[in-house]
């Protein structure tokens, strides 16, 4: 497998200059004689979609949910980060850029997220203009807000739901293309192959989600804009269909998978109140302005939160960390909840739980002013908990959120594949082994706005791509391997359903990769991993037909797919042995505790090749080379 | 708690459909509505029956994938959430609960409660954008706008397209839907050149799907789980007549 990152020579504020100057393009005339089939809707692949039909490209955009505008980015609540300096602060590209990087724990290639920080400002001017109603100050200009505990205001949000108006931006814009003729759009519809001619990415293989019927199409480059694959923990943050299998297939296909052990847990969700729980939700970030973490100091301690006296509380991020105290990053924060509810001090029902407390926040700055702040997501909290947080500590644990993890791609964003691309979360590229808050949606709008239009160009231009059709072999294969995976999952007729097999593969990587990960423990997961999937494939219940609307089914094949995956994240997680970012290696550690980074051994990028049935995936690896950057240890004591 | 769910079922969109009735022990008061569901959806398989087909995905009242009726109520009685945000805790115990799909004839059933609502996407795509190519856009900050017209456009913006305007409404009507986006879109000064034009294509793709007419009953607003004001409507309305008696139709150079 080669893993040459192409990108541009020159100084780091030029390189993605120098490629716009020098690259080839695609006449106009030419545009609409090439098929773009965009898998996705969300962020990455509403915006691309909706650029590349402009440009008069000839579009096909497929997304499981009924609507595009559905797509999980919508769920996004906190913000999405630019470098404008419109609070006269002191930011600037490469201050974001270096954020980027150091949030990130040195481990993302550094002209990538340079040309991220580089085109952060353009989004926010697009999505102004699209109609996004970004919150304002007075004046009528633009507010911000500090996000993440960054030293700057380089936040811009709409209310608590920047990713719904974001995507809603996106949705419009692909809309509009969608009406002049430009975009084919494909709704309830899932990817189940990637096919490759002569060692390109020539088209996919869907199935219609409500007839069953299972399609060939053929393009002259796929982009792949399908997301992350948190739900492999079975409760996350994710959408309840989020999936790897679009992704997972690709990388059976031939696409390399860079870094999938890391991922992102996020420290303020609301607990899990049963067995039946069905997905985590998130209380934004920003609850940790205000709030107070802590748990009481005893262990086994069942008395109510208000009855607990002050010197018998432990705020464990303000003792250990004096210096950031509730603010310090995710990973620190997930680290610790996960530390002291291992110590038996976990609060509520499940004891997996810490408190998260605005008492002194209210004593301090009256209960109005955190109702402006947090109103609706303290109504959020009690609808869901049935609690009130303004006279009850709110309960909080963390949950899987996003995975920086994903398919490789090179400065193009084109994976090892050409003429596969990928965007946004379902690749790798940007945010190491940590992203950062308001970042996600960032990435999601350069990739697709601002870096595919004009990459895909100069691969068209210079492909010499001859003309494909369904006609070829390739797809016969492909929908008849695709038909008899279906006839496979319907025909076991076991005894357990696709849940039971999904939440206990969720249970076993939240245990053994999820905050903490060793070596004995990852052995153990990988071996139980290969057993549950066994079983699934001769004991899993999935009722009804294929050609029908059969949601068991649909979830059967994700399942089946987040098996491999899990498999190969405990694979990369046991061989990277260093801690960084959200991969904590229990092995790896400061004698504080803290992550232990081996910048002499793991400045890298691990690249898993897909090797066949059965056989272990091989290791590559794309060394990352810090021409810019001092890599320094993060401290936050 | 013990509930007696009776739910429509329908295999697909040529079935007539009938509703089944369904007993549950130890529901407990912590679950989700949705949780509910999923929890008697295993049993039924375990029974070799068929589960229930329902539409959710973010399960945080946000995507507007989910949606049904709960005792004569689109999203069922909690004001201002969609059935995602539903919890048990506000039925009793030995409750009898009626669950069926949104009903519209412009929203055909395809599945028990799964509904087709691609209706509103073609609205949207007559003409619920603005046009911007992407890259040509002045800086985010060279247009102020008041905070209170912002606030005011956002109401309207919060809209999920999730359709429990249309199965409420006696009459089945989208005009609550189309209002609130004509509305964001209006209000805001980005949105002024195409704002004539917006509202006579929306509305009239609107009148192209099988949607019915508003005659004032403000259901819509009272299921509206982002709790968009019918003053949306009337802000359409006035866009429309307005553009209608100015013959603001598609603009074409000097034919205009």
């Amino acid at each position: 497998m080669k893993l040459d990152a192409r990108i541009p020579s020159g100084p780091l504020a030029e390189k993605w200059q120098r490629l716009l100057d020098e690259i080839k393009l695609v006449s106009p005339a030419n545009k609409r004689k090439h098929t773009i089939i965009v898998v996705g809707t969300g962020l990455a692949g509403g915006s691309a979609a909706a650029s590349l039909g402009e440009l008069g490209y000839n579009v096909k955009v497929f997304c499981y949910q009924d609507s595009a505008r559905r797509a999980h980015s919508v769920a996004a609540q906190g913000g999405i980060n630019a470098a404008k300096n419109y609070q006269n602060d002191g930011d600037t590209v490469y201050r974001l850029f270096y954020d980027t990087i150091k949030g990130g724990d040195y481990r993302s290639r550094e002209a990538n997220v340079y040309r991220l920080a580089e085109v952060s400002n353009n989004i926010i001017d697009q999505c102004v203009a699209q109609g996004i109603p970004f919150a304002r100050e007075y004046g009528g200009y633009l507010a911000n807000r500090s996000f993440g505990g960054a030293q700057v205001s380089r936040t811009f949000y709409a209310r608590g739901e920047t990713g719904q108006q974001l995507l809603l931006g996106a949705y419009s814009a692909l809309s509009r293309q969608v009406a002049a003729g430009t975009v084919d759009l494909n709704t309830r519809t899932e990817m189940l192959d990637l096919v490759v001619v002569d060692g390109r990415a020539r088209g996919i293989i869907t199935r219609d989600m409500v007839t069953g019927e299972v399609e060939a199409h053929a393009a002259d480059a796929v982009l792949m804009c399908t997301g992350g694959y948190s739900n492999v923990y079975y409760l996350s943050t994710n959408a309840k269909g989020c999936n790897v299998t679009a992704v997972w297939r690709a990388h059976k296909r031939g696409a390399g998978f860079a870094n999938p052990c890391f991922t992102q847990i996020h420290p303020t969700c609301i607990p899990q109140a049963g067995d039946y729980q069905s997905k985590l939700t998130l209380m934004s970030e920003s609850l940790r302005n205000d709030g107070r973490v802590w748990v009481p100091k005893a262990v086994g301690d069942e008395r109510a939160p208000n009855d607990i006296p002050e010197d018998e509380r432990d705020y464990y991020l303000e003792r250990i960390y004096p210096s950031f105290g509730n603010l310090v990053p995710r990973d620190v924060a997930s680290r610790n909840a996960k530390n002291v509810c291992d110590e038996g001090r976990g609060i509520g029902p499940s004891k997996r739980g810490v408190y998260l407390d605005f008492e002194d926040a209210i004593k301090r700055l009256g209960v109005d002013v955190i109702r402006t702040r947090y109103g609706n997501l303290f109504d959020m909290y009690k609808m869901i908990t049935g609690e009130d947080p303004y006279t009850v500590p709110m309960r909080i644990y963390p949950a899987p959120h996003y995975t920086m993890g994903g398919l490789w791609v090179d400065y193009y964003l084109m994976s090892t594949i050409p003429g596969l691309f990928v965007l946004g979360e379902a690749n790798f590229s940007d945010h190491g082994g940590n992203r950062l808050g308001a970042s996600a949606l960032m990435q999601g709008l350069a990739d697709g706005y601002f870096v595919i239009p004009d990459t895909l160009g100069e691969y068209l231009a210079t492909a010499k791509l001859e003309k494909v059709g369904v006609d070829r072999d390739e797809f016969a294969t492909s929908v008849h391997e695709v038909e008899d995976r279906t006839r496979k999952l319907l025909s076991i007729n076991g005894t357990r359903t696709v849940d039971s097999f999904h939440r206990e593969l969720g249970l076993l990587m939240l245990d053994k990769c999820g905050m903490s990960r060793s070596e004995k423990g990852l052995d153990e997961a990988i071996e139980k991993i290969r057993a549950l999937r066994e079983e699934f494939w001769v004991d899993v219940k999935v009722p009804g037909e294929g050609t029908e609307l059969n949601q068991e089914l649909e979830k059967a094949g994700r399942v089946a797919d987040f098996f491999e995956l899990a498999e190969l994240m405990c694979m990369d997680a046991r061989e990277r042995k260093e801690s960084c970012g959200g991969h904590f290696r229990e092995e790896y550690q400061t004698e504080e505790g803290e992550a232990l980074r081996d910048d002499e051994n793991f400045v890298n990028v691990t690249v898993w090749e897909y090797a066949g049935e059965d056989t272990p995936e091989i290791a590559h690896t794309e060394d990352l080379d810090f021409e810019f950057v001092k890599l320094t240890q993060r401290s936050y004591k | 708690m013990r509930l007696t769910l009776h739910v429509w079922r329908q295999k697909n969109a040529d079935d007539k459909g009938e509703f089944s009735t369904y007993e549950l022990e130890d529901v407990s008061t912590h679950m989700s509505f949705l949780e509910m569901l999923d929890v008697l959806n295993q049993d039924l398989i375990a029974k070799g029956e068929g589960p229930i087909a329902f539409d959710h995905d973010c399960r945080e009242g946000v995507c507007g994938t989910c949606g049904f009726v709960i005792n004569g109520v689109a999203h069922g009685h909690q004001k201002g959430s969609t059935i995602c945000q539903l919890h048990m805790r506000h039925f009793s115990d030995g409750d009898e609960i009626t669950i069926e799909p949104f009903r519209a004839r412009a929203f055909p059933i395809v599945k028990d409660l799964v509904v087709d609502r691609s209706a509103f996407d073609r609205i949207i795509q007559a003409g619920g954008f603005i046009t911007i190519r992407t890259g040509s856009a002045p800086d985010a900050n060279a247009i102020p706008i008041p905070t209170d017209t912002l606030e005011h456009a956002v109401d309207f913006a919060e809209c999920i397209g999730c359709g429990a305007c249309v199965a409420s409404c006696p009459n089945g009507a989208a005009m609550l839907f189309v209002g609130a986006k004509i509305s964001h879109l209006g209000l805001l000064p980005q949105g002024q050149p195409e704002r004539a034009r917006r509202a006579l294509k929306m509305v009239e793709a609107m009148e192209r799907e099988a949607f019915g007419a508003c005659t004032n009953y403000r259901s819509c607003e009272a299921v509206c789980p982002k709790e968009i004001s019918i003053s949306g409507i009337a802000r359409m309305n006035k866009d429309f007549r307005r553009a209608s008696l100015a013959g603001a139709a598609p603009a074409h150079g000097k034919k205009r």
